[in-house]
């Protein structure tokens, strides 16, 4: 019987972690047998360098641009293959400033699918996006029926909150065209108080788990420096143990739900709860400190 | 004739916007109108220039069709860079028969096609190494060439490309003007916003050029003529005729034009504007900056031409007057033998227009000394200051019409029945299908000039080609004329 290709994509506020997580998780993954293959898709592309043990990986679209055009480029000249076969592509794109990084991502996954890089030996694909959905090609991972898993990285920041929320209204917009739906937060913890509470009743009232609490753990950086995962690095690290953890959750996830993302009032209401957000003071809203001062 | 009377337009307005959804048809009804000479703004009766309504064919184009198709791309010794994928600059290649004087590929340009012909990894990189190089290549192969326009198109605007900082790199490199015009098709709601964004480049690009050079020789007679593009000639038979009259034309704009000529001309005496709405931007900025007064004219059919003649002539002294009256009676006798000739051939003959620019009130007297009337125009892209001037050049109870719908086209045509439609490429096979004659009045159907005397003469020929064509009495077919004849017969019997 054919196997099922499950595509997931991760998202999450920029600097949250989301790269390190991915890799780290599909290390894991690997490590129990599943067979996996990492789509970069940030013009950055440092969505591989842990597993290919690589500074940064050729990207598809610099390839293709030093080529002439993307047809010129064969599938074995971007796919790189890692730790336990992982198997890699960036997508790549413009450096800051100029031309069009969404645009970048739309093409590399034609490419992809075009050449066939999604064989049937695969179980998973994962896409690791860009950290806000700017614009229509940072959502190509989740369009026309690809990553219909998306899992989210957030911690108990209020702006990684409010970044997962939004994420969370894109969603919704594909999940009612296709069948895209949310699997779940992954709090990689920033280590602020009652994290784990604080971003399991967010999940609630999204309408969704959080699959996972990652606590922080120095191991992580002392493997990236190695520009390897901690699987690979120190297997028997508690924080191994973690990511371990967090993939067998995958493997048996059944919870896809379309999220019911929260108003901002909910939102402040709810970091208020926590102590994680002062009540707002109406009186002193646009009041400059001289106002202020003249007000005394 | 059996004109109409103004219920009857107006019952014909509100037939006609039935058919529409209430959200349609509550903004079509503001934008058809039944004229009336008292008014004096047109805003009082006629909505312009705003967006199209999705699904209803509108005959308009883009702001890159404004700037690089109308204002830049006749002028003549540039090379005009249609920046962004092939097929924006090549399909609008050499469409406008903007004639020019020059050797093709050599040291004019007009009807080549240039393109930095945009690939996925230009969107995705950006093109702005793809236009410096492009631009460096256009120096090398087409050394006359006196300069470079870069006319962005809709990609342009997404990926943000600079195209600004290209322009003053390469213009220091080559040592020649390199203009960057942002008229992305996506910008506005017609080619009108492209015709200002190009007046503005020009403006800011090139007007100033020879600022405190005072080497050009003037004289007190100096003009430039403006918004005339030269389609089939029209530019020239305008100019021989200011010439005659003992004024010297400096600039044509862009109709045969040069880039000297652009910058040159805020060393005039007096700017001349034909094409008020692609140009009046660029007139009413040298009326500011250099204290150049401006004026309209209008050189279709003679009652015009002498009118525009003595209009301009009274700008300057008795030599100028003397000289107007002198070319209009030179040319009396030939003017008044094609009247002679066309007159009792087209007398009474009703005409609908729906044109772009300056030409749905413009051609307007043309006709009328055919003794023709027109009743009914409109604007694609015109602005309430175009229809300003339109009420008074239309007769009572007449139909205006702006950014006319496909199906309100017909449906008027059908109801008014005019004996000839001037309007575009577009519209001409709808209308001789429907067994009306039809003139081409964007590119002359391929003949021209049209303006001055000498224009006037190719005008009431063509118009009665047209119109008087045996062609139309062929349409129906052997089988077809039974059955009319009879239902002619049933009708003329009161049946």
């Amino acid at each position: 019987m054919a196997k099922r290709l499950r595509q997931c994509a991760i998202y999450g506020k920029g600097g949250i972690g989301k790269s390190t997580t991915t890799q780290n998780l599909v290390a894991a993954l690997a490590e129990q047998g599943q067979k996996v293959m990492i789509v970069g898709c940030d013009p950055k592309a440092d969505s591989t360098r842990l597993i290919l043990h690589a500074k940064a990986q050729n990207s598809i679209m610099q390839m293709a641009s030093d080529a002439g055009s993307v047809e010129d480029l064969e599938l074995e000249d971007v796919l790189k293959v890692g730790y336990r076969d992982i198997k890699c592509v960036e997508s790549g794109g413009p450096e800051p400033g100029v031309g069009c990084a969404g645009r970048g991502v739309i093409t590399a996954i034609n490419f992809l699918e075009e050449e066939g890089a999604y064989d049937e030996d695969l179980d998973f694909v994962f896409y690791d996006v860009l950290g806000d959905v700017v614009c229509g090609g940072f959502a190509m991972p989740i369009r026309e029926n690809k990553a219909q898993e998306i899992y989210i990285v957030c911690s108990g920041e209020m702006m990684a909150m409010y970044a997962a929320n939004n994420i969370a209204k894109g969603i919704v917009k594909y999940a009612n065209s296709g069948g895209v739906r949310l699997a779940g937060l992954i709090c990689n913890s920033r280590q602020t108080a009652r994290e784990d509470e604080l971003i399991m009743e967010l999940a609630r009232q999204m309408g969704t788990q959080m699959i996972h609490f990652v606590p922080r753990d120095n191991v992580v950086q002392r493997a990236e420096i190695r520009r390897m995962t901690v699987i690979e690095y120190e297997p028997q690290a508690k924080q191994a143990q973690e990511y371990r953890d967090l993939a067998v959750k995958i493997i048996n996830n059944k919870n896809l739900v379309i999220p019911t993302p929260i108003t901002m009032d909910q939102l402040e209401d709810l970091l208020m709860e926590f102590g994680v957000m002062e009540e707002v003071d109406e009186s002193i809203v646009g009041k400059t400190a001289q106002e202020e001062k003249l007000a005394a | 004739m059996t004109a109409m009377t103004r219920e009857e337009t107006e019952a014909l307005i509100q037939e006609v916007l039935e058919v529409y959804p209430d959200k349609a048809k509550k903004d079509r009804a503001k934008h058809l109108t039944v004229n009336d000479q008292s008014i004096e703004k047109s805003s009082k009766c006629i909505t312009s220039n705003r967006k199209s309504l999705p699904g209803v064919m509108t005959i308009r184009g883009c702001a890159y069709a404004g700037s690089k198709g109308v204002v830049w791309g006749p002028i003549k010794d540039m090379i005009h860079i249609s920046h962004g994928p092939v097929g924006c600059g090549q399909y609008s290649r050499a469409g406008r028969r903007n004639y020019y004087i020059g050797t093709t590929g050599v040291n004019t340009f007009v009807t080549m096609n240039f393109t930095s012909d945009f690939q996925e990894k230009d969107i995705v990189f950006g093109g702005d190494k793809k236009l410096a190089k492009l631009i460096g290549e256009v120096e090398t192969l087409f050394p006359l060439h006196k300069g470079i326009s870069v006319q962005s198109e809709c990609p342009i605007g997404l990926i943000g490309d600079d195209i600004e900082a290209v322009s003053k790199k390469t213009a220091k490199e080559i040592g020649k003007p390199v203009v960057p015009v942002r008229c992305e098709g996506f910008r506005g709601v017609s080619q009108s916003l492209g015709h200002h964004l190009a007046n503005d480049a020009i403006r800011d690009w090139v007007l100033g050029n020879r600022d405190g050079d005072s080497s050009f020789e003037t004289t007190p007679y100096d003009v430039a003529v403006i918004g005339d593009y030269n389609i089939g000639g029209d530019a020239w038979s305008s100019r021989t005729l200011l010439e005659e009259m003992g004024l010297r034309v400096v600039a044509q704009w862009s109709g045969d034009g040069t880039l000297a000529e652009i910058e040159l001309t805020p060393k005039v005496k007096l700017n001349l504007i034909h094409c008020y709405r692609s140009m009046n931007y660029i007139a009413r900025h040298m009326e500011e900056k250099y204290s150049i007064p401006w004026m309209e004219y209008n050189f279709f059919g003679p009652t015009k031409i002498a009118e525009s003649l003595r209009k301009i002539a009274e700008q300057f002294d008795d030599k100028i007057k003397e000289g107007a009256e002198r070319v209009i009676a030179r040319y009396q006798a030939e003017y008044e033998a094609v009247i002679a000739k066309y007159k009792p051939r087209l007398e009474g003959k009703k005409v609908m227009l729906f044109i772009g620019g300056l030409r749905p009130r413009h051609v307007i007297g043309a006709y009328e000394d055919l003794g023709m009337e027109v009743v009914g125009t409109g604007y694609e892209f015109g602005h309430n200051d175009d229809y300003d001037r339109t009420i008074k050049e239309m007769g009572n109870a007449t139909l205006l019409y702006d950014d006319v719908t496909g199906y309100e086209f017909e449906e008027f045509v059908k109801k008014i029945k005019p004996d000839l439609i001037g309007s575009g490429v577009k519209e001409k096979y709808i209308f001789q299908k429907m067994g009306v004659p039809f003139r081409q009045m964007h590119s002359w159907d391929y003949s021209g000039p049209y303006h001055g005397y000498d224009g006037f003469a190719i005008f009431a020929r063509d118009m009665d080609m047209t119109i008087n064509n045996p062609c139309w009495g062929k349409l129906q077919p052997p089988w077809k004329k039974a059955a009319a004849n009879e239902e002619q017969a049933r009708v003329a019997a009161g049946g």
